[in-house]
């Protein structure tokens, strides 16, 4: 593989049935890049990315993820990614403090690396009158921007944001994608998906799916160009028009 | 072996948070020594009979007093034809009818022979079968009388008939409670082992947390020890609460060690946590988990000689109840503790529990897919 790529997909496939939820999809994504996985709900992400994170056995193709083949080497792929999934998935009924704990330990972040780390969170989120409370009473903003540093908290090489802004207030949003930027600055490649075109415009590549497969894949600014449109918003739209499949 | 240590911090920090399912865990023993050894009295004391009374003699007003004042049954009429007894049947006032034939003493006297007819109502098996079977050790014992009066004057050591006499090893005035205190010892495992982890478990999967776990390198074993040791633990705690309220209340103290209890109780939890493991890995939800428990915790109980006895099942029966692990344990928990039966008495017992122990376990986490 090539030393500076984190991802490469060869006609990555997964089928259920006769079902092709993700068809033949090929790309790569380079070390340290932003990298946006667009597509219509139904289109076949979640599954792409599932796989991605070894979550998932492909049907057919070929990948891997940080040097890691996705048939074989899942655990491998486990401990060098971060995963944000759909669902907030941070346990409701422990505190914050708790959490971090929690997550750092078993990946084998030792305790003093621990206590430092989650200090220096707590201080970045300006959670300190918070860090002791539950994180099931916290505002949903929160929440997702706490579940993003808990999924880079073991500094992975990758991590999956599955629509990690889903239901976010425009300002959370804006911080949420700082942090993102941030994480990225300090060598993290990140993979996310999203439905906002605007957060789209924030990515250094995006990839459109539609119906299972790969139907565009280049920087944003390219893309508007190629269509000729002056958003994201457009681009899209005229992708994902002639999809036939929608809902998950 | 410190990512474990991780997930088990997690998981007490968890259960303590919980409060409902914990006081629960702690108010069954309570509730169930407490209530169900008072209630479950399986003697029938009051059975209504009615009686036709066709002779009027001295003789059957003797049988009539001597069954009204035995203690098991209550008179509630006298008829003068069985049409009008069995009405009482019908109508669900009665469960017996004993009709007295006219010439009743006559008979007996003369011939030595008479016929009684006894009619019950089947509805309640039980009470009309054990009511049937007092009834009828009362005639006999009437009978053995009459004849004793009879021949008595002539030569009473010709008397050849057999006295039985039961004597209750064991259990020695044939209390209800002995028999069912230790069985509940085991049904309180049981309902911690089989619902709480399943529904532990499946809740993860539910809220979507199992997702984030199967993406991180926590091995399975690690995971599955993590879900399994706190419940053990507090199993154990409810067994020995459960046996400190039955010295209590009961004055119940097994017979046998508590080494070889202690054992047993050990390995039946491991098998039962297993057992809601593998619901746990095949439902999606606390629903589904909630129904299969269920499903498969009744038919534990109902076969396994928690209330009733074992031997009295069809060979096919017997080999159901023989493959629960349920009965295995409630078998030996009651030979440990009333009859004090050593280890090397029940070794094989404990040999089908590990057994149960291990394929339930293997199954569960040969089940359960981090990636699938």
């Amino acid at each position: 593989m090539e030393d500076n790529k984190a991802i490469i997909c060869k006609d990555l496939t997964k089928q259920f049935g006769d079902f092709y939820a993700v068809n033949k999809i090929s790309f790569e994504v380079a070390k340290g890049e932003i990298f946006g996985f667009l597509g219509a709900n139904g289109a076949g992400k979640t599954t792409a990315m599932r796989i991605l994170c070894g979550l998932s056995y492909p049907t057919s193709g070929t990948a891997t993820v940080a040097g890691f083949d996705v048939y074989k080497q899942q655990e491998s792929i486990k401990k060098n990614i971060g995963y944000m999934s759909q669902k907030f998935s941070l346990y409701e009924n422990l505190t914050v403090l708790e959490n971090i704990e929690f997550y750092g330990g078993v990946y084998g972040v030792p305790g003093k690396e621990i206590k430092k780390r989650s200090d220096e969170l707590i201080m970045t989120l300006g959670l300190q009158s918070e860090a002791k409370k539950l994180v099931g009473e916290l505002p949903l903003g929160w929440k997702q921007k706490l579940a993003f540093s808990v999924a880079i908290f073991h500094r992975p090489q990758i991590v999956f944001l599955d629509e990690p802004t889903g239901g976010v207030d425009p300002v959370t949003r804006r911080q949420f994608w700082d942090m993102i930027y941030q994480a990225a600055a300090s060598g993290i490649t990140i993979f996310v998906t999203t439905h906002y075109m605007d957060e789209a415009e924030y990515c250094n590549r995006i990839s459109v799916m539609v119906d299972g497969k790969l139907e565009a894949l280049d920087s944003p600014a390219n893309l508007k160009k190629e269509f000729g449109v002056n958003s994201m918003d457009e681009v899209f739209y005229q992708l994902a028009r002639g999809a036939k499949r929608s809902g998950e | 072996m410190k990512v474990l240590g991780f997930i088990l911090q997690k998981e007490f920090r968890q259960i303590r948070r919980d409060t409902t399912i914990l006081r629960i865990m702690f108010m069954l023993p309570i509730i169930q020594l407490v209530i169900f050894p008072l209630a479950m009295d399986f003697d029938v004391k009051s059975i209504n009979i009615s009686i036709v009374d066709n002779d009027h003699s001295t003789y059957s007003q003797k049988l009539i007093s001597k069954i009204a004042s035995s203690g098991y049954f209550k008179v509630v009429s006298a008829e003068t034809s069985f049409k009008k007894s069995l009405a009482y049947i019908e109508k669900g006032q009665a469960d017996l009818v004993m009709e007295i034939p006219a010439g009743f003493e006559r008979n007996l006297v003369r011939e030595g022979v008479q016929k009684i007819g006894i009619s019950v109502d089947a509805i309640n098996g039980t009470k009309a079968g054990i009511g049937g079977q007092y009834l009828n050790s009362i005639i006999t014992d009437f009978n053995v009388n009459i004849d004793m009066n009879l021949r008595g004057a002539i030569a009473p050591e010709q008397q050849g008939a057999i006295d039985i006499r039961y004597t209750n090893w064991f259990n020695p005035r044939a209390e209800y409670k002995y028999n069912v205190v230790p069985a509940i010892l085991v049904l309180l495992l049981t309902m911690i082992g089989g619902f709480v982890t399943a529904l532990n478990i499946v809740k993860e999967k539910e809220v979507g947390t199992i997702e984030q776990i199967n993406v991180t390198p926590i091995k399975k074993w690690e995971f599955i020890l993590g879900k399994l040791i706190p419940f053990w633990v507090i199993g154990m705690i409810v067994f020995t609460l459960g046996l400190t309220i039955s010295w209590l209340v009961y004055g119940i103290v097994p017979r046998g060690s508590f080494l070889t209890l202690y054992a047993f109780a050990a390995v039946y939890l491991i098998a039962l946590l297993g057992f809601g493991l593998l619901i746990s890995t095949y439902s999606d939800n606390q629903v589904q988990a909630m129904f299969v428990a269920f499903f498969f915790i009744m038919i534990f109980i109902l076969m396994s000689g928690f209330f009733t006895s074992t031997d009295g099942m069809p060979g096919w029966a017997k080999v159901i109840s023989d493959m629960t692990p349920v009965a295995h344990f409630v078998k030996t928990d009651r030979m440990i503790i009333l009859k004090g039966s050593s280890f090397d008495d029940v070794k094989m017992e404990f040999l089908y529990l590990v057994g149960f122990a291990a394929v339930l376990n293997g199954w569960a986490i040969w089940n359960y897919r981090k990636t699938n």
